[in-house]
């Protein structure tokens, strides 16, 4: 018998498991394979809507779901905490005392926030990683009346690279619509020397920084917040003040990653072959999303074009087949929608050879976005795109 | 290309290669996040936007840039932590 583990219900694990499921399917019936996904808390969140939450009215409710009703019957559901990996016996220990035995194991763990790396950070600073953040951060925008708006970074990679951007330009449209615009300034900070990573959008962001009147300030890596002063300081030795400092936190992988020997210390992500996404060369191990080290956007995008390959790799092993290379092979790609606020957005696609070119931002990019997010849970969990 | 402005002993080499813009220079501060005033750091890096992104960023944050070398298939850039 075949025994795949899944560890994570996010859009990596809850896609790949239904994947597996449907490509598999007679052998699971006929009890030859197993699936079972482990999740820590056995709901499925929709992550991109905590943007909007603090931005356009989302409510926290609609973006959970029990991840037993997005799985295939056929897919056992653990819902349990990950302790670590036993490699030499194929086995992962839950903090309960479960052991789970596998003979293909996929790690779709995400990524975590760690905010409290940087002092201060929980009394001084907003973010929207989370649905109680972006609900808190809300109320500020709220009560905001004007003032100093800095949008920052305080640690790469993480998740949803278009975010901060995003967050900058719709709040901007925001105190626009309020009447606080000429009361307010907006200062948006980037770690490394442009205002995105891939420099295609860079160069489309950056001039709407400017006829939006947000200064952009590079090379600007968080090192300190200063609760007196209400100051943020770079590592660079910069100074910006600000009323309200909304700061995306530093990121890692699961520490469990770190102490099974998966993953290397201090970042905890994965070792990711970008084609085979099999991790650190194990031929029965795979990565997806935002666990991997993979040189590309930690966003559900990411994972559901990767889901497909770990899927078709299994598959094949199982089968005693050769990889379907069509399938079986990750180029690198992602797609995902990106807001410039006053109703328009646009589109980046691009994958490791071919970076984005993104269309002249529109209404129709943004309602693309809004469609997406709101029929999701009958999508991409499923496989249906 | 080689630019060096003296040569003290690197203490910590970096090694970025196979890492993409802006993998190199995220492990760069992370180095010089972790090392001593007079610390010499070696970034080896295959991304080519390195070469230029590092430096810009060693005169940004007002440390000094020693040298950048073009070795086999990467670029090694020596930076010294000053303050």
């Amino acid at each position: 018998m075949d025994r795949i583990l899944i560890l994570g219900g996010g859009v990596g694990g809850t896609l790949t498991a239904n994947l597996l499921c449907r490509k598999l399917r007679r052998r699971v019936k006929a009890g030859e394979v197993t699936i079972t996904v482990v999740d820590a808390t056995g709901l499925h969140t929709y992550q991109p809507g905590f943007m909007y939450i603090a931005m356009g009215g989302e409510q926290a409710s609609h973006l959970e779901r029990p991840e037993r009703g997005l799985l295939d019957a056929l897919v056992t559901l653990v819902v349990g905490e990950v302790e670590g990996i036993h490699e030499e016996t194929r086995t992962v220990r839950l903090t309960d005392g479960q052991q789970l035995r596998y003979d293909h194991l996929v790690i779709a763990t995400g990524s975590r926030i760690a905010p409290e790396e940087i002092d201060h950070f929980g009394s001084e600073a907003h973010h929207f990683y989370t649905a109680e953040a972006a609900l808190e951060l809300r109320r500020a925008l709220d009560a905001f009346r004007g003032g100093r708006v800095v949008i920052g970074i305080a640690g790469m990679p993480y998740k949803c690279p278009p975010a901060p951007l995003e967050v900058a330009f719709l709040i901007e449209a925001e105190l626009r619509e309020r009447g606080l615009r000429e009361a307010s300034e907006l200062d948006f900070c980037s770690p490394i020397g442009r205002a995105f990573t891939i420099e295609s959008v860079s160069d489309m962001a950056t001039p709407i920084l400017a006829e939006k009147g947000i200064e952009l300030h590079t090379f600007f890596n968080v090192e300190a917040i200063d609760p007196d002063r209400h100051v943020v300081q770079s590592l660079e030795g910069e100074e910006l003040p600000y009323d309200l400092l909304i700061l995306v936190p530093p990121h890692h992988g699961q520490r469990f990653l770190m102490e099974s020997g998966f993953a290397p210390a201090p970042g905890g992500w994965l070792p990711t072959d970008r084609e085979t996404l099999q991790v650190g060369g194990r031929p029965n191990v795979y990565a997806l999303g935002d666990a991997t080290d993979l040189p590309l956007s930690k966003a559900g995008s990411t994972a559901h074009f990767e889901a497909p390959v770990v899927t078709e790799r299994i598959a094949a092993v199982i089968d005693g087949r050769e990889v379907d290379h069509r399938v079986g092979d990750y180029h690198g790609r992602v797609m995902c929608f990106f807001e410039i606020g006053d109703g328009k957005g646009t589109l980046l696609r691009f994958d490791y050879d071919h970076p984005p070119r993104p269309p002249k931002p529109n209404q129709l990019w943004h309602l693309g976005k809004i469609v997406f997010n709101k029929t999701y849970w009958h999508t991409v969990p499923r496989g249906r795109v | 290309m080689t630019e060096i402005a003296s040569a003290p002993t690197t203490t910590r080499v970096v090694d970025a290669r196979g890492s993409y813009c802006p993998g190199p220079l995220m492990e760069l501060i992370r180095a010089i996040r972790e090392s001593q005033p007079g610390q010499v750091l070696a970034v080896y890096s295959s991304d080519s936007g390195s070469r230029t992104d590092i430096p810009k960023w060693v005169a940004k944050a007002g440390h000094r840039l020693v040298g950048v070398t073009a070795r086999d298939g990467y670029d090694e850039i020596v930076v010294e932590k000053t303050h």
